[in-house]
C-alpha cells in the first residue's frame, strides 16, 4: 500500500513561501510526475514529501497517516537523488544494503535482498565493485537498487536522469517506467523535462511558483489546458498564442493552438498569412517558424517532408475543433 | 601539445632554480657526510682528523640516543593522536551552523600563528607555573597541590604544548574535509535510517580518512624535528627525559663542541626519519591512491 495525499501543504523558507498551499491525491501504485520549470518548488515539495525538510503547514498523510512528525526514515518512502548521492567508500553491495543494515536485519537476509535486487537491475556481475568504478548508467541503477531493495510504499525520484546524456536517458526512462509497473509501487518523480513527465506519468503535476496549476493525465493536460501556463509549458514545440482581433472573435482574450494542428496551406487561402523565417527539415517532422506580420511568430508542424523553404509565403489555418481559448486571467474557456 | 622546442626552453628556463636547488640541499648533505667521518671538536680546533665510523659508533652506543629515540616517538604518536582524535569533534563542532562561526574559526586557527618560542614562553611562565600558572591557581582553587609539571611529568608538559600548537592544523584540514562532504549522501543516509552516530561511522569518518592520512603525514614530518619548545622550557631535561633526536644532535653540537658526532647524529637522524615514512606510506598511505 502506498497512498499519498497531500492537504493544504505549505513550506516557506523565513519570508519566502516556495510552496502555497498544495492539495494531491497520489493512488496507491500510481505514477506521478511533478514537473514544471526550475524554481517552481517541484523538488522542495518532494523533500518535504520524503521528511528532508519540515512543512510550514498543513498535512502530509501516508496510508491515511499524518506524517509530518514522523522522520524520514520512518516514513516507508525511499528516495533517489539527482546526484545519485552513492556511498563513495562502499561497495555496491554495500550500498544498495545499507538500509537494511542500519534496519538492523541479519546478515543473510540482508545479502539475500540485495542480491535481489541486483539481479532485477542487471548488477549482479558489480556487487563488489566501487562506485567510481561504474558507468554513469551503472551508478544509477546503484542508487535505484538502493530505493527497491527496502520494498517501500513509495519511491521519490528527484531528477535522477539529468546526468545522463541523451541515449542514456530514453533508454533508463523506459527502464524506470516498466520497473515501477512490475513492482506496483507508487512513485513520485519530479523532473524539468516534459517530454519526461510525458512519456513515464499516469498522472502529471505541473507546478509553477509553488501552487498547482494543473494534475491530470498526460492526455488529458496535452488536450485540456486548465491555463495558458500548462497549455505552454507540455507540448513541444510550444504552443502558439494568439490575442487581439482573432481571439476576440472567438470570444476570448487569447486562443492557443499547437504547431501540430495548424494546416500550412498555399499563400491566399483563409487563415495567417505569414512568411517562413526558419524551416527545420527533419525527415520524419518539418517545422516552419513563420513570421505572421501582426501575430508575431508561429510555428508549424507537418508531419513527413514538407518542400518549403525560408521566405516562401504560406498561410496557416487553424483547426477549429483543436482551437483552446482561454480567459483574461489566462484560465481555459470550456464551451 | 609540447614542441621540441618548447622542450628546451622549459629545460633551460628551470635549470637555474633546479641547479641552485641541488646546490642548496647537496652541499650541507655532503658536508654533514664529511663532518661525520672527522674527529672534530670545537674545544680543540685544528686537530682535525679521520676516525672513519668511530662517530656513529659513539653517537649510537651512547645511553641517550635510545633514550631520546623513545623520547621522538612518544612525542610523536602522542600529538599526533591528541590531534586527530580532538581535531575530529572540533571540525565537527565548528562545521555546525552557528552564530559567530567564522569568528570562532579564526580564533580556533590562532594558535597556529604563535611562534613555537613564544608558545612555549606562554605554557611554562603563565600556565604551568608550578607558583604563578593558572593551572596552579586553579589546582589550589579546588584544593589540589599543583602539578610541577616540568618536573613530575616533563615529556607530558611538552607533549600538551606541541599538541595545543597542532590541533588548530588538524581541525583546520579535517573541517574542510567536512565542508566538502557531499550534503545528499548525509540526506540519502538519513533516508536509509541511518541515526547521527551511524552515518558518522559510515559516513563522515569514511570520508575523513584521507584528510587524516595527510595530517599524519605532514605533523610526522614537523613532530620528528621538535626543538623550540623543549630548548626554551625543560632544556631536554631533567636528566634525558625530554631529550629527543633532534635536541640531543644540538646538545652534542653546541654543549659538548662535537661537531663529529653531532653530523653522525644528524646522519642517523635522517634514516630514522626515512624508516618512519616508509612505514607511515605502508599503513596510511594507501588512503590517499584515488
Amino acid at each position: 500500500m502506498g497512498q499519498i495525499t497531500l492537504q493544504g501543504v505549505q513550506k516557506s523558507f523565513g519570508p519566502v513561501h516556495i510552496i502555497k498551499g498544495a492539495d494531491l491525491d497520489v493512488a496507491d501504485g500510481s505514477f506521478v510526475v511533478f514537473v514544471g520549470p526550475s524554481g517552481c518548488g517541484k523538488t522542495t515539495l518532494l523533500r518535504l514529501i520524503a521528511g528532508l525538510e519540515d512543512v510550514t503547514g498543513g498535512a502530509i498523510l501516508i496510508d491515511g497517516k499524518n506524517v509530518v512528525d514522523t522522520p524520514p526514515a520512518k516514513r516507508g518512502l525511499s528516495m533517489v537523488f539527482q546526484s545519485y548521492a552513492l556511498y563513495p567508500h562502499m561497495s555496491v553491495r554495500g550500498n544498495i544494503g545499507f538500509g537494511l543494515k542500519m534496519a538492523g536485519l541479519p546478515k543473510d537476509e540482508i545479502n539475500r535482498k540485495v542480491e535481489a535486487a541486483a539481479a532485477t537491475l542487471n548488477l549482479s556481475p558489480y556487487l563488489d565493485r566501487k562506485p567510481r568504478e561504474l558507468s554513469g548508467g551503472q551508478r544509477q541503477r546503484v542508487a535505484i537498487g538502493r530505493a527497491i531493495v527496502r520494498e517501500p510504499k513509495g519511491f521519490l525520484f528527484d531528477e535522477p536522469l539529468s546526468n545522463l546524456d541523451a541515449a542514456l536517458r530514453v533508454q533508463m526512462r523506459i527502464e524506470v517506467t516498466r520497473l515501477q509497473k512490475q513492482l506496483g509501487t507508487t512513485a513520485i518523480y519530479v523532473t524539468h523535462d516534459q517530454v519526461e513527465a510525458m512519456t513515464m506519468a499516469d498522472k502529471i503535476v505541473v507546478l509553477n511558483a509553488g501552487k498547482i496549476e494543473q494534475y491530470g493525465s498526460p492526455l488529458e493536460l496535452y488536450e485540456r489546458p486548465a491555463n495558458l501556463f500548462v497549455a505552454g509549458f507540455i507540448g513541444s514545440p510550444r504552443m502558439n498564442f494568439v490575442t487581439g482581433d482573432n481571439a476576440a472573435q472567438r470570444g476570448a482574450s487569447t486562443i492557443g493552438v499547437r504547431p501540430e494542428h495548424l494546416k500550412i496551406e498555399r499563400e491566399g487561402g483563409g487563415g495567417w498569412q505569414g512568411t517562413i523565417a526558419v524551416a527545420e527539415h527533419l525527415g520524419s517532422d518539418t517545422f516552419l517558424y513563420v513570421d505572421a506580420g501582426p501575430l508575431g511568430m508561429l510555428t508549424a508542424r507537418y508531419i513527413g517532408e514538407l518542400s518549403l523553404h525560408a521566405g516562401d509565403r504560406v498561410s496557416l489555418v487553424p483547426d477549429p475543433a483543436r482551437i483552446h481559448r482561454f480567459d483574461q486571467g489566462g484560465n481555459a474557456l470550456r464551451n | 601539445m609540447a614542441t621540441r622546442q618548447t622542450q628546451l626552453l622549459a629545460r633551460s628556463l628551470l635549470a637555474p632554480a633546479v641547479g641552485l636547488l641541488f646546490i642548496w640541499m647537496i652541499v650541507p648533505l655532503a658536508l654533514t657526510l664529511y663532518f661525520s667521518t672527522l674527529h672534530y671538536s670545537l674545544l680543540d680546533p685544528g686537530s682535525e682528523s679521520f676516525v672513519g665510523l668511530e662517530n656513529f659508533r659513539y653517537f649510537l652506543t651512547d645511553p641517550a640516543f635510545l633514550a631520546s629515540l623513545q623520547n621522538t616517538l612518544v612525542l610523536v604518536g602522542s600529538v599526533l593522536a591528541l590531534t586527530i582524535l580532538l581535531g575530529i569533534p572540533l571540525a565537527l563542532l565548528m562545521d555546525q551552523p552557528v552564530i559567530g562561526r567564522n569568528i570562532v574559526r579564526l580564533m580556533v586557527i590562532a594558535p597556529f600563528f604563535v611562534m613555537p618560542t613564544v608558545s612555549a614562553l606562554v605554557w611554562k611562565n603563565l600556565l604551568m607555573h608550578p607558583v604563578s600558572g593558572l593551572f596552579a591557581w586553579l589546582a589550589k582553587l579546588v584544593g589540589l597541590t599543583p602539578i610541577d609539571w616540568f618536573t613530575d611529568a616533563p615529556l607530558l608538559a611538552v607533549i600538551l604544548i606541541v599538541a595545543w600548537q597542532w590541533l588548530p592544523f588538524a581541525t583546520l584540514i579535517l573541517l574542510t574535509a567536512l565542508q566538502s562532504l557531499d550534503e545528499e549522501q548525509k540526506e540519502a543516509a538519513e533516508m536509509d535510517g541511518a541515526n547521527a552516530v551511524s552515518t558518522f561511522i559510515y559516513i563522515t569518518l569514511p570520508h575523513l580518512a584521507r584528510p587524516i592520512t595527510v595530517v599524519i603525514l605532514i605533523e610526522t614530518i614537523f613532530l620528528l624535528t621538535v626543538f623550540a619548545e623543549i630548548f626554551v622550557t625543560t632544556g631536554g631535561g631533567p636528566g634525558l627525559q625530554t631529550t629527543n633526536i633532534a635536541f640531543l644532535i644540538y646538545s652534542q653540537a653546541l654543549i659538548q663542541f662535537d661537531v663529529g658526532s653531532a653530523s653522525a647524529g644528524g646522519l642517523v637522524a635522517v634514516v630514522i626519519a626515512n624508516v618512519v615514512a616508509f612505514f607511515l606510506v605502508r599503513i596510511v598511505g594507501r588512503n590517499l591512491e584515488a
